[in-house]
């Protein structure tokens, strides 16, 4: 088996994408000055989050992110092991390395970690409660930022008012604001995330410790809650398919063409109530990406309609059915109760009931943070995102920089400051901005260098890998672990040849069935009865087809990835992280799920 | 007495019965009402020896030989015995008895769907198994016993296994009355294993309290029990039962079935590579081994079986279960370190899954 991963320095661009470097920022970059310290780091690529190319402006968030969770672990609560993580884009795709805390200095920072730490463990409540105040306001700041085109002339009220500004200041102050409030927003994400996978761990640690065996979905089950916003826009699905049924008004859905169907709605009272149940329940809760949310092509269900209208389809002929769509939340609560009750009599002392106990405790204050942040930051906040940057874009289709909004997208983000300064500028000079002339060529040259990009494979990981995967945030946000490095060792071998992959047993159960590979959101449609998804990833919003598939399983993932707990909710055997599926399975080859074990054998 | 019922079958045998039905049928009406499905049979209660014995008027004369015999002239003893034996295998059965006894031993039959089902005939003596005067050994097993006819033949033979001459011998030395003791009779369904192993309450190999480790192979469980056939293995998670470790051994000969006798035979490689549970099955086995772990307050070591002639659902019986002795006896306590900060700081700077997993390579 080999004993190492290719060399950064080793990978070739693809050919016709020469000069892709110049899409990302200098620093993203792996560089021969760094090289020492890169070429002997350990680098996986994030398959999670970032499992596509990444367009030159979404690197953005990304950049923002990784950023983010370093400062809390390295400057904020001083974690003892642990600094942040490194981050680096190569040939388009994003690769990962967690940087450890100098040995020496890890016993200087435990007090100050027990101080920090210990203080928003102690305050986790109110600070949580903060939290959801600060982000739904940062939320709003970010729908206020106007960024409508330059006027052919000023308002009379800023004459009158004294303004002393125009517009130009507007649109250039207003993408700064965009700017530092993402970041802000960042920050934001990881404010708490770490900490309630440190507690999160310590209990299952102790899990293991005093039952080797558990599964790590048990241990999921004692902590995770019934009641997660991150279920609230399937909630909402299924309450507007029920209010279409009781209404008398469910045929109206059945054309499966959204333009006619919101016509019959409109056209008396009934229906126009139901919209003003959809338009209820669009905000907060139907900013909801059908991706991870990192990328401005995921498509958010407010602005493609489409997506919760098949959904809602779907659940109107389950109610007509007589399904009982409901989750059923007070089994679920018994369920909970009843696992940490067995569990916790098997313990043998007082002691050990009482470390049980408060460990419990603590992940329980922690996790309702660790489930739902995602709804509001990757699904909600990146939505309006979304929304301002091609509402920049459109202002600069009308400039004739662009031909449509999303080109903007095509620049890097400090780029399109100066791409709204030439607009600014020729606007205020009244003289031709070179954007016209200069863009167009530019982006189409982004584009053939993107495709060439998108026919690319990333290999797993790159570099040195560590004698032992101890770092902490590693294995519970990616789930990345010194069994799956040493995997993707052998695959990259050919070893382990035998049609049979394994990863996290993420949701239990055993089935067989046809395997149905689906690379991205667009192509879940294609999904059809008992089928098996194998998908490089599966974002929450996929929730609603998970009635008409058996299994799932996926490239990337970790135990607590946002993926696992949703097949968990929905009880469909899932494994998750196999690293190889979408590449060795393919539609149509009946394949075995073993959600118990996490292994996936094809069978045919 | 007399209203006493006649036969009861283990699943109805509830703890008020217990004085007329003898020890070993007290017991398998006990593991039945736990929970704990033991093969499917009926007690045929002490009512029915006392009635025979009345109704033929023999004890006198049984008293009468037994009074004069000298317990250490072997000779002697052996005749009078046998004379004894003679008398009770020729006691007539009251009518209504020996009709209960036939329509339980039918409806017996019906269940498991076959004919002249093959069933053990046990003694079970009010006397036996009591802690201080344990008869266990002493009196007669028989085992294959088909049809009415000879159920009823053996039912007959077990009474006559009181007088035995060691158990004669036994009850002189103890100072026991003979006519004091009643016996009772278990007429149960001989086991047609598919397959049949052992469970543990807890993972032999850590001793980890939340799994329940299953062995199984291909017919009779001699083969696991010996370690003559080496099992499949099975890791069941005891609350949200699931298999988490499962091992399929190529299992090359199994204790079958011939002619009435157990014989170790070999296996088709197919069948050998085959598991020798389906997980329906597992489950129900590990469920089986949970009840029995809570009903007698300890981990428990069973023998367990899956029988072909019962229905699907219903096949997975209890043979045997006995406390463990190897890991009940350690703490398991986990002793967590100090304060939760301290003990986060711990699993921090030394996370358990870097020293469980090893290098991986």
């Amino acid at each position: 088996m080999a004993d190492r991963f290719p060399s950064p320095f080793d990978i070739e661009s693809p050919s016709g994408a020469d000069g892709w470097q110049d899409l990302y920022t200098y620093s993203s970059l792996f560089g021969e000055e760094r090289r020492d310290y890169e070429d002997g780091g350990f680098w996986f690529q994030d398959g999670v989050h970032w499992p596509e190319v990444l367009p030159p402006w979404d690197a953005s968030l990304f950049e923002l992110a990784i950023t983010a969770l370093g400062q809390y672990n390295t400057r904020h609560y001083m974690v003892p092991p642990a600094y942040g993580v490194d981050f680096r884009i190569l040939n388009g795709y994003v690769y990962l390395s967690p940087v450890p805390a100098p040995a020496g200095d890890i016993e200087s920072r435990v007090p100050l970690f027990m101080e920090r730490a210990g203080y928003y463990f102690g305050n986790w409540n109110r600070l949580y409660d903060d939290w959801l105040v600060k982000i739904r306001a940062l939320v709003q700041e970010m729908t206020d930022l106007d960024f409508s085109p330059l006027p052919e002339m000023e308002d009379m009220e800023v004459i009158t008012s004294g303004a002393g500004m125009g517009s130009g200041h507007r649109l250039i102050a207003n993408y700064h604001d965009l700017l530092s409030k993402a970041i802000q927003l960042w920050q934001y994400h990881f404010e708490f995330l770490n900490l309630g996978y440190a507690a999160y761990l310590d209990f299952f640690g102790f899990c293991k410790q005093a039952w080797p065996s558990i599964p790590d979905l048990a241990i999921a089950k004692m902590v995770a809650g019934v009641d997660v916003d991150l279920f609230r826009p399937d909630d909402e699905l299924k309450r507007l398919a029920r209010k279409a049924v009781e209404d008398g008004i469910a045929d109206r859905f059945e054309s499966g063409d959204v333009d006619t169907t919101c016509q019959l709605l409109k056209s008396d009272e009934t229906g126009q109530a139901w919209i003003a149940e959809w338009d209820k329940a669009c905000e907060p809760w139907f900013n909801f990406s059908t991706g991870s949310g990192f990328y401005h092509s995921d498509k958010i269900w407010i602005q493609n309609v489409e997506v919760p209208f098949g959904y809602i389809a779907d659940y109107i002929e389950k109610v007509k059915e007589g399904v009982d769509l409901n989750r059923p939340v007070e089994a679920l609560h018994a369920e909970r109760d009843r696992v940490v009750a067995e569990y916790r009599d098997l313990l043998d002392s007082d002691d050990d009931r009482a470390a049980f106990d408060a460990k419990l405790g603590l992940s329980r204050t922690v996790f309702p943070y660790v489930e739902n942040h995602n709804f509001y930051v990757e699904h909600w906040a990146h939505s309006v995102i979304w929304r301002k940057m091609r509402a920049i874009g459109e202002a600069l289709v009308g400039a004739g920089f662009f031909e449509k909004a999303d080109d903007v997208f095509l620049l890097k983000r400090y780029e399109v400051a100066d791409a709204l300064f030439d607009y600014y500028a020729g606007w205020s000079v009244g003289a031709p901005s070179r954007g016209p002339n200069y863009w167009p060529t530019e982006l189409e040259s982004r584009r053939a260098t993107l495709d060439a990009l998108k026919a690319w494979s990333p290999p797993p990981a790159l570099g040195v890998p560590p004698e032992v995967v101890t770092e902490p945030f590693t294995v519970m946000l990616w789930g990345i672990t010194s069994d799956s490095v040493s995997a993707w060792l052998q695959a990259g071998d050919g070893e382990g040849g035998d049609g049979s992959l394994s990863g996290f047993a993420a949701s239990p159960g055993l089935v067989e069935g046809p395997a149905r590979v689906i690379l991205n959101a667009d192509g879940i449609g294609e999904l059809q009865d008992g089928e098996i998804l194998v998908a490089p990833l599966t974002a929450p919003s996929w929730a609603p087809v998970f009635g008409k598939i058996k299994a799932t399983v996926t490239d990337v993932g970790g135990m607590m990835s946002h993926a696992a707990i949703v097949c968990r909710e929905y009880g469909l055997p899932a494994v998750t992280g196999t690293a190889f599926a979408t590449k060795q399975i393919t539609t149509g080859q009946m394949i075995r799920v073993d959600g118990n074990t996490g292994k996936v054998t094809v069978i045919d | 007495m007399t209203d006493a019922p006649h036969v009861i079958t283990f699943d109805t045998l509830t703890e008020h019965y217990q004085p007329i039905v003898g020890g070993k049928c007290a017991s398998l009406g006990t593991m039945s009402q736990a929970g704990l499905p033991v093969p499917p049979g009926f007690a045929v209660t002490t009512a029915v020896f006392a009635h025979a014995r009345d109704l033929s008027e023999t004890q006198q004369e049984i008293n009468d030989l037994l009074a004069d015999v000298d317990v250490d002239d072997s000779a002697a003893l052996a005749a009078a015995a046998a004379k004894c034996r003679d008398i009770v295998t020729a006691w007539p059965l009251a009518p209504e008895s020996e009709q209960l006894i036939r329509d339980q031993y039918a409806d017996l039959c019906r269940y498991c769907g076959v004919e002249d089902l093959p069933v053990a005939v046990r003694s079970s003596a009010t006397a036996e198994d009591s802690p201080d005067a344990s008869f266990a050994g002493e009196h007669d097993t028989y085992l294959w016993v088909r049809g009415a006819d000879e159920v009823i033949e053996k039912i007959k033979s077990c009474w006559a296994s009181m007088y035995t001459d060691r158990a004669i011998a036994y009850r002189e030395e103890m100072g026991y009355e003979h006519y004091n003791v009643d016996m009772a009779v278990a007429v149960q369904k001989m086991v047609r294993p598919r397959s049949a192993g052992v469970a543990f309450t807890l993972d032999p190999t850590n001793g980890d309290r939340s799994g329940i480790c299953i062995d199984s192979a291909w017919g009779f469980g001699e083969g696991v029990v010996s370690g003559a056939v080496t099992p499949d293995n099975f890791l069941v998670d005891k609350v949200m039962w699931c298999v988490n470790r499962r091992t399929i051994s190529p299992k090359a000969q199994a204790y079958q079935l011939v002619d009435d006798s157990v014989q170790l035979l070999d296996l088709d490689e197919d069948t050998a590579n085959t598991p020798s549970l389906v997980d329906d099955e597992i489950i129900a086995i590990a469920k089986l081994a949970r009840t029995a772990e809570k009903h007698y307050g300890c981990p428990q070591d069973i023998e367990w079986a899956v029988d072909d002639d019962l229905p699907s659902g219903e096949d997975v019986v209890l043979l045997q279960a006995r406390p463990e002795t190897v890991w009940s006896k350690k703490s398991h306590e986990v002793k967590a370190e100090g304060d939760l900060m301290s003990s986060i700081v711990s699993t921090l700077v030394n996370p358990l899954y870097s020293r469980k997993e090893g290098s991986g390579s």
